[in-house]
């Protein structure tokens, strides 16, 4: 019952937004989110208590076997934690500004909360690949109406992209699908696990593949990214928080949740190139984060390089990976959150993200400073702060896989470092620039987002355990599939 | 099988009573007497019945299929708002009768146990279609288009004639119940070649009439020529007449030698996904647009006419029905921003002139956009459904390279969808508010409620067939 209140209460929000237009959209969308919030900490409360998962079941398809069925456990759980969490902040984010009361603004990033809550509950293939899909259209929308310059083909580039990847996913699960036992076949992805590891080495192959291209392309991996910085710096800043925050990790929770338990052979035979695609990425989206001049541009290669991270450690299919990853997921997704915002709090005030033309606000606002270094330093991930922890155990679980990739992807550190730094001189640091001289203070709703997600990033480096404790369970018995 | 007979019977009427009544109250008389239609038709259903001679034979299946036909009809009978209130050239008191001909030709060709009864439907339907195709006598385009429709059209008759013959010559019979078994009892090696050959001239004759490639050329001319509405008619009637005539043929009659058309079919399948889907990515016109998108759905539902699968007959039924929702749909809103634009704009059938719909006419904008996404096969719309079942059909029985062909053009068709919605969305243009009569606006909603219903719970109509 409460998994269908936190699937659909948003998409209720947003619908009523949407047809009725009321004029205090703010209001009504942020009490939403946090209502949602609540019943998400209630779910997860009652999951860390009992450490047993929740299920919802009912028939959708009777004669195809397919199942409207939900699911949160340890690794579902995070994952609408996160996406509850965030949510609140970034419809936060919007409040003072024209976007505030803009009711077709809010109820798209509320249909948008409702599918991927829809896609990270999904226990039944179809269900998840339908919210997988369904994701994408108020994303578009919101992209696509409130973008910045040239956002039509832009946009329209990445959604034709990633809808393109996920038909790789779509013929993929059919394909599986139909080799389940039972005349009306099964879509539960408990069936799914059994049905494909009995397969061949040569499909597992090529279904790994076509799973692997289109959460690639959510994530996105090398050479799958190039819809992503441009996606990136158009969208407003809130779809860039949704993308990035949230939606990024469609595709990093459909790789542990479909991928490693279903094809273990294929990974044994395409694991190694992925690993290879995703550390590339990170050196590669490090050393273009470098040279950015567009403070936006910059965190958006960041977070590619971050993406790609999280993927190398998930496919070494190791406890550690596992657990580093969706710790990781979590915590670059409060970072991200946080540093967009402060782009975008940067931007308001002086209408630009050139890093050349900014620069001395801390001399004017000292709370943004040190918000903006917390967060940063998150990305960085110093000790203390949350993203250490998370690329500790992804860090140790690919040199436990293999020392040259670890050494490889361990130059993340020193590189990450660069630019994230890079970008708090630039902007902060320095003398202050003429449109930067007379940089006004933080208001309280600012505040209200950034102090919390501040302390996120510190209390995720202090008591990471929570986290890693609530996820424990399900990870070793993804873990216990592969021996 | 008393529908048909009704159906000719209001439409013979339906010429005597536009001397007394206006448009209007035609219209509505059509639309009963549609219902009565469909009603008659569901009557016999769970009664396997032969008519006339046992030329004609009553199964559940082609009571499916009746409906759909019907449904269609009704719908576009219902948006046919367009033919001028104070234009004498127009007679809408033909154009209804004609089109209740044509569905009496549609039922025909859905329900026939005998070869000529096939022929005698596929003619009522293709002759009205010429007639309508044209009726817009002084647009010289509508002219082409109905002289081209009836030339290819004709050749085509020919051609399923004479495979028909060659069939007869073959098994000296005409009842495809006979066929089957003659078929399935004679050894291959025994069977005159011409058997092969009539086979092929027959599927060769009914591929032009859903316009498969590379039969299709008339398509694009006839549906950008003939006037909007009969356009809808076409790209749902004959097309929904037509799969199922080729459906029965294929794997009803001449599934006993399944390994003399697969390929061919399969072939056809492939060329058509591909042509279709890439020259419509190039269009400017969205009419032109739906008619290649119709060619491009004529290859997806090839993709499941097979002999070996049960599953396949609810596959197609349900492919149609998503199919003439979201087809309806798109060219009822083509219709009202056509007649909006016309003066206004230079060309006032292309994507520019969608520009800025959604602004003032959200309603408009949505049921495009729900049918568009229909067509393309998003999730939660009957579309994704639709292609779904395609796909795991096609999968189930080990057809890999179509379907992967299949994936990709569905990406290609994205796009030429999608400029449509961009085009309403996120382009500025200046569309007033238009004023949509009642009728209308209640036939496009439910076109769109229905595309969203099947696409939530698909089992609604899944079950009953």
């Amino acid at each position: 019952m409460n998994l269908l209140f936190i699937l659909f209460f948003p998409l209720l929000i947003g619908a009523f937004l949407l047809i009725a237009k009321p004029k205090h959209a703010f209001i009504i969308s942020i009490s939403a989110t946090i209502l949602e919030a609540i019943a998400t900490g209630i779910v997860l409360f009652k999951i860390n208590e009992s450490q047993l998962s929740i299920t919802f079941i009912q028939d959708w398809i009777p004669e195809l076997g397919i199942q409207f069925s939900l699911v949160a456990d340890g690794i579902s759980g995070v994952l609408i934690g996160l996406c509850a969490l965030l949510l609140p902040f970034i419809i936060g984010s919007t409040a003072k500004t024209e976007k505030a009361n803009h009711a077709q603004y809010q109820g798209l990033i509320l249909l948008m909360q409702s599918a991927m809550m829809g896609a990270f509950l999904a226990k039944d293939a179809f269900l998840f690949y339908f919210f997988f899909e369904a994701s994408l259209l108020p994303i578009y929308f919101l992209a696509s109406n409130f973008g910045g310059e040239n956002r039509s083909a832009i946009t329209f580039k990445f959604l034709i992209y990633t809808i393109f990847g996920s038909l790789f996913l779509f013929i993929g699960l059919i394909y599986v699908y139909l080799r389940t036992p039972g005349a009306t076949h099964s879509a539960d992805i408990e069936t799914l696990y059994l049905t494909a590891r009995n397969l061949s080495a040569e499909s597992q192959g090529y279904l790994f593949m076509a799973f692997f291209i289109a959460f690639a392309i959510k994530m996105p991996i090398f050479p799958f990214h190039t819809w992503q910085p441009d996606t990136y710096t158009t969208s407003p800043s809130q779809g860039t928080m949704l993308l990035s925050g949230v939606m990024l990790k469609m595709g990093t929770y459909g790789v542990i949740r479909l991928i490693i338990p279903m094809f273990p052979l294929g990974l044994g035979t395409w694991g190694n190139t992925a690993m290879i695609l995703s550390i590339i990425g990170v050196i590669y989206g490090s050393i273009i984060a470098i040279q950015q001049k567009d403070a936006k541009r910059l965190l958006a290669y960041s977070s590619f390089a971050h993406v790609g991270l999280i993927s190398a450690g998930m496919l070494t299919q190791s406890f550690e990976g596992i657990q580093g990853a969706l710790y990781q997921m979590l915590s670059h997704g409060i970072n991200v959150v946080g540093l967009f915002f402060v782009i975008e709090i940067i931007e308001r005030r002086t209408k630009s993200r050139e890093l050349a033309q900014l620069g001395g606000i801390t001399q004017s606002s000292y709370a943004l400073t040190v918000t903006f270094m917390i967060l940063s330093l998150g990305s960085v991930a110093l000790p203390l702060t949350n993203g250490f922890i998370g690329e500790f155990i992804l860090l140790k679980s690919i040199f436990d896989y293999s020392l040259i990739f670890g050494i490889i992807a361990g130059i993340t550190i020193i590189l990450g470092a660069v630019y994230t730094l890079r970008l708090l001189q630039k902007t902060m640091f320095g003398n202050a620039s003429r449109i930067t001289t007379e940089f006004a203070g933080l208001t309280l709703e600012e505040k209200m987002v950034l102090i919390p997600l501040s302390i996120f990033v510190l209390l995720g480096g202090i008591f990471p355990n929570t986290i890693l404790h609530f996820s424990e369970e399900s990870v070793m018995q993804i873990t216990q599939l592969l021996k | 099988m008393t529908a048909i007979i009704a159906l000719s019977l209001f439409g013979i009427s339906n010429l005597f009573l536009g001397f007394w009544f206006p448009r209007k109250v035609l219209q509505v008389l059509t639309l009963l007497f549609l219902a009565i239609g469909m009603g008659l038709t569901a009557i016999d259903w769970n009664h396997e019945l032969l008519w006339f001679g046992n030329m004609f034979r009553t199964t559940n299946t082609s009571i499916n299929f009746s409906l759909i036909i019907q449904l269609a009809a009704f719908l576009v009978v219902a948006l046919s708002k367009a033919f001028g209130a104070d234009d004498e050239h127009t007679h809408p008191a033909e154009y209804y009768a004609i089109m209740l001909f044509s569905v009496v030709g549609a039922i025909i060709m859905v329900s026939f146990d005998h070869m000529i009864m096939l022929f005698v439907g596929l003619e009522i339907l293709s002759v009205a279609m010429y007639v309508l195709t044209g009726s817009d006598k002084r647009n010289l385009k509508s002219n082409e288009a109905a002289l081209k429709y009836f030339l290819m059209g004709a050749f085509a008759t020919g051609i399923l004639l004479f495979g028909i013959t060659l069939v007869y010559g073959a098994t000296k019979s005409f009842y495809t119940s006979n066929l089957a078994n003659i078929i399935a009892a004679t050894a291959p090696e025994s069977m005159p070649s011409f058997l092969y050959i009539g086979v092929l001239l027959m599927i060769v004759g009914l591929l032009f009439k859903v316009s498969a490639a590379p039969f299709h050329f008339w398509t694009p001319d006839v549906y950008e020529g003939a006037p909007t509405i009969f356009t809808m008619f076409m790209s749902t009637v004959v097309k929904t007449a037509g799969f199922a005539a080729i459906y029965h043929i294929l794997s009803g009659v001449f599934g006993g030698i399944y390994s003399t058309w697969v390929f061919p079919i399969y072939f056809i399948s492939m060329l058509t996904l591909l042509i279709g889907n890439v020259t419509a990515a190039y269009q400017q016109s969205i009419k032109r647009m739906l008619a290649y998108s119709s060619i491009s759905h004529a290859g997806y539902m090839l993709m499941t006419v097979n002999a070996k699968q049960i599953s396949s007959t609810s596959t197609i039924l349900y492919y149609s029905l998503s199919y003439t929702l979201a087809t309806v749909a798109a060219f009822a809103v083509l219709i009202i921003v056509s007649e909006y634009q016309t003066g206004r704009k230079e060309k006032p059938e292309d994507y520019s002139s969608f520009e800025g719909l959604a602004k003032n006419n959200p309603g408009l904008a949505f049921c495009m956009t729900i049918s568009l996404l229909s067509l393309a096969g998003i999730p939660l719309t009957a579309g994704f459904w639709g292609k779904f079942f395609i796909f795991s059909d096609s999968f189930s029985r080990n057809v890999i390279y179509p379907v992967i062909l299949a994936i990709l053009m569905s990406a290609v068709g994205i796009y030429y969808y999608f400029k449509g919605i961009i085009a309403m969305y996120f382009k500025n243009g200046d569309i007033d508010r238009i004023e949509v009569p009642l009728l209308f606006k209640i036939a496009l909603w439910f076109c769109t409620v229905a595309t969203l219903a099947l696409g939530v719970y698909p089992n609604i109509v899944k079950n009953l067939f």
